[in-house]
């Protein structure tokens, strides 16, 4: 283990924890369109308005985490970027379609509602938009994570459909989908403690959300392990991460199943996190295995000295600024005022 | 890609303009304790709401189109002209925090520390349009990096590339114009209401409100445009040539208005023509000598038909709006409060898309009279292509996105402004008009 770093991989650790936000907190907000479009019972509307409250406020800099990186990836690491944009073209312009679509659909119900009435065909758009999304980021994810991308010298010369059209990516596609689901079935569950019928209601989807998540980690295992092995290389890379995910797992759903909604969210946000870096740690010096690694395709070091400037410039106005949009919105029941 | 920037910017703009309004007229509401300026501030922020989320999106997608159209542009520029991308990310982070806090704090936080929310969206708007146009300003005078003997990037100079020499001209003047057009859409919006009879305290104060912020900005707009243009002058001649429709090289060249510049001829037809005003407005030298299109290989040339008639377009439009928005305040000095003549109002409902479509129009003078350059005079915009599969399908695909999110916002944006009309909202306007009209 080095503990010494240069820029390029100080940047790319930084991206990386910036994509760490993004699944965790947009990953959320896609969840929360899942529930939207499945809410179900006798408090259906009352599950709607819940998701719409917990994710109003916070969605759009849950976003910014997004455009951030894809920013910082072009700034840093520009070939890699080109690389990734054209090997990923199909299913991240899918996904970008459904980004489009989930935001204004979000913003059209949350601020013409009053004016024009409940507007179900945007409801159904939000919520196809936050399932497709969720879906194509991780099939583009396994193409990354399984090596499937070939560009040597910079210049690609795999397919269009290589890597995110196999069956693995498929099944880590679907995971992805059901660990959002997962996250926001926990958040709502703390952000309605105070609502017991809608605490129960939240219960159950995460159950649901956990098992169909288990059963699609457990299978895309399977799957790299009797097929392409190249993916459960690089998440076994470094052991321990891993074994925590799959330690920390059985907690989560644990958490879940006692009715615990801290315990539980501070659980299925560290099996994110795990897998993320598990991921991260074990492709080791490579971004984008098996030809771009992140020194050979950083920018210059001036580039990156100054990106480093604007990161620490922009961080010391964005940490205090997020910690108090956080505060105002997400402290302990906020909601038990109404 | 200028589909999607296109529809963007009217978005980004309006990001740009719109939380300043906000944050006047609470401070207003707050500083002389008036409820009809609260009542405006909270519509405007509503409609905000929408317009930020679909800006918000759009420029996602053109951020990622970015490295999916133009995959061989970005490998070679990221690296340089990347620094003002990433600052406009914070900007645009701060952005979204501050609204989130001030679209659902209405009753969370205190009115004043509400109103304090305001001001960071208000100045990171500003600087997000800022750091954008720094990327495009490099693309017209690409700076701060040198090309070593085989042609790649020896040396790189961010710093130097962000405050590139088109940054000083072409920053202020896309600023200022995002305020021309916020101001001129909303005062266009309440003009609108007036001509149907509206006439409140909401629609008097929502027309001055932005005709005050238009015609402050429409000034600035045709002092920076100016300078804009003397600098293009010396740093594009071949797109300051096409803007003016000037193929010979020659000195005392003159300004046509308007015309269709034609390459069998050389020469624009059917235009107007003043004598030596252009060499005097490039250089305050009557007889100072133009570059002319001719002195460029056929390939190097951008459209003169194009180019030409969106400069025109531009400058036409933005005469018109500088005119109605003195008009207006001229009238409305003399009467003491806001004209409500008919053809005033009607003329101000048309200088809001005037507004925009001149805005789109000068886009297109510093795009196309880049041509056929992505970086100028370093890469041809046919190298940067990318290879991409079925782009014609996407291209579809999103312009269609686009029509339908433009449809609905602006279907939304009329039926929240239509909603004045609702009987609580009058009430409270009348009460307040009895109030102040005393």
């Amino acid at each position: 283990m080095r503990f010494e770093m240069n820029s390029a991989e100080l940047i790319a650790g930084i991206l990386w924890l910036a994509l760490t936000a993004y699944a965790v907190l947009a990953g959320a907000d896609f969840g929360g369109g899942v529930w939207d479009l499945f809410a179900s019972g006798p408090r259906a509307n009352e599950q709607r308005v819940a998701v719409a409250e917990a994710m109003g406020p916070v969605w759009e800099a849950n976003h910014v985490w997004l455009i951030f990186m894809i920013t910082g990836l072009f700034t840093a690491f520009p070939v890699t970027f080109g690389v990734l944009a054209l090997a990923l073209y199909v299913p991240l312009t899918i996904a970008m379609v459904g980004i489009v679509l989930r935001g204004a659909s979000f913003a059209f119900r949350a601020h013409g509602a009053d004016s024009v009435g409940p507007m179900s065909t945007w409801g159904v758009v939000f919520g196809v938009a936050s399932i497709v999304t969720p879906f194509f980021l991780g099939t583009a994810a396994a193409a990354v994570a399984s090596g499937s991308i070939h560009a040597p010298k910079g210049q690609l010369v795999s397919g269009f459909l290589d890597g995110w059209t196999t069956p693995l990516a498929i099944v880590i596609g679907l995971f992805a989908l059901a660990i959002c689901a997962y996250l926001a079935a926990t958040y709502l569950m703390v952000e309605n403690e105070h609502r017991p019928a809608l605490l129960a209601d939240f219960r159950r989807r995460a159950i649901a959300a956990a098992f169909v998540s288990g059963v699609l980690a457990l299978l895309a295992v399977a799957i790299s392990f009797f097929g392409d092995q190249r993916l459960l290389q690089t998440l076994t890379g470094r052991p321990p991460l891993f074994a925590l995910a799959l330690l920390n797992g059985p907690l989560a759903l644990w958490a879940v199943w006692r009715s615990r909604p801290r315990l539980a969210r501070v659980a299925v946000i560290g099996q994110v996190v795990l897998v993320l870096w598990a991921w991260a740690v074990g492709q080791g010096p490579y971004l984008v295995p098996p030809d771009l690694t992140i020194t050979a395709t950083a920018a210059p070091e001036a580039t990156l000295t100054a990106m480093l400037v604007v990161i620490t410039i922009g961080g010391l106005i964005l940490i205090p600024s997020l910690w108090l949009l956080f505060r105002v919105f997400k402290a302990r029941n906020p909601q038990a005022r109404t | 890609m200028g589909t999607s920037l296109g529809f963007h910017i009217v978005f980004a703009v309006l990001g740009v303009g719109l939380p300043l309004l906000m944050c006047v007229a609470e401070g207003l509401a707050l500083w002389r304790r008036d409820e009809a300026w609260m009542l405006l501030a909270k519509r405007w922020s509503k409609a905000f709401g929408i317009l930020f989320a679909v800006g918000a999106v759009s420029g996602t997608v053109l951020s990622f189109e970015l490295g999916l159209l133009w995959p061989r542009f970005m490998a070679f520029s990221g690296g340089i002209f990347g620094l003002p991308f990433s600052a406009e990310g914070f900007a645009f982070f701060i952005e979204a925090i501050f609204l989130g806090l001030y679209l659902y704090g209405w009753d969370r936080l205190s009115p004043v520390k509400h109103w304090l929310t305001s001001i960071p969206i208000a100045f990171s708007g500003a600087a997000s349009s800022v750091f954008v146009v720094m990327a495009n300003a490099w693309m017209n005078t690409p700076a701060g990096f040198q090309l070593g003997p085989d042609g790649k990037l020896a040396q790189v100079d961010p710093l130097a590339a962000a405050l590139n020499p088109s940054t000083a001209t072409e920053d202020p003047h896309m600023l200022v114009s995002a305020y021309v057009v916020t101001g001129f859409l909303v005062a266009a919006v309440y003009a609108a209401g007036l001509l149907r009879g509206r006439n409140d305290i909401f629609h008097r104060r929502g027309l001055a409100s932005g005709m005050a912020m238009g015609a402050i900005a429409i000034v600035l707009a045709g002092i920076t445009g100016d300078s804009s243009a003397r600098f293009i002058y010396e740093a594009q001649p071949a797109k300051f040539a096409a803007m003016e429709g000037i193929y010979r090289t020659q000195r005392g060249a003159p300004i046509t208005l308007g015309g269709i510049p034609s390459d069998a001829q050389h020469r624009v037809l059917y235009g107007i023509e003043i004598p030596q005003a252009l060499s005097f407005l490039a250089t305050f030298d009557p007889n100072a000598e133009v570059r002319g299109l001719d002195t460029y290989p056929p390939a190097d040339r951008p459209n003169p038909v194009l180019v030409h008639l969106s400069f025109d377009g531009m400058v036409g439009l933005g005469t018109f709006i500088g005119l109605m928005a003195a008009a207006f305040w001229l009238l409305a000095i003399r009467r003491r409060s806001v004209p409500t003549w008919r053809l005033v109002l009607l003329g101000l409902v048309a200088a809001g898309p005037a507004s925009v479509v001149a805005m789109e129009a000068g886009w297109f003078v510093t795009e196309f009279g880049r041509q056929p350059w992505v970086v100028y005079g370093i890469m041809r915009t046919s190298e940067a292509a990318t290879t991409a599969p079925a782009l014609g399908l996407t291209f579809a695909v999103f312009i269609a996105i686009y029509a339908g999110l433009a449809f609905t916002t602006a279907r939304l944006l009329l039926m929240l402004a239509a909603h004045t009309r609702d009987a609580a909202a009058r009430n409270a306007a009348k009460k307040v008009d009895a109030f102040r009209d005393e």
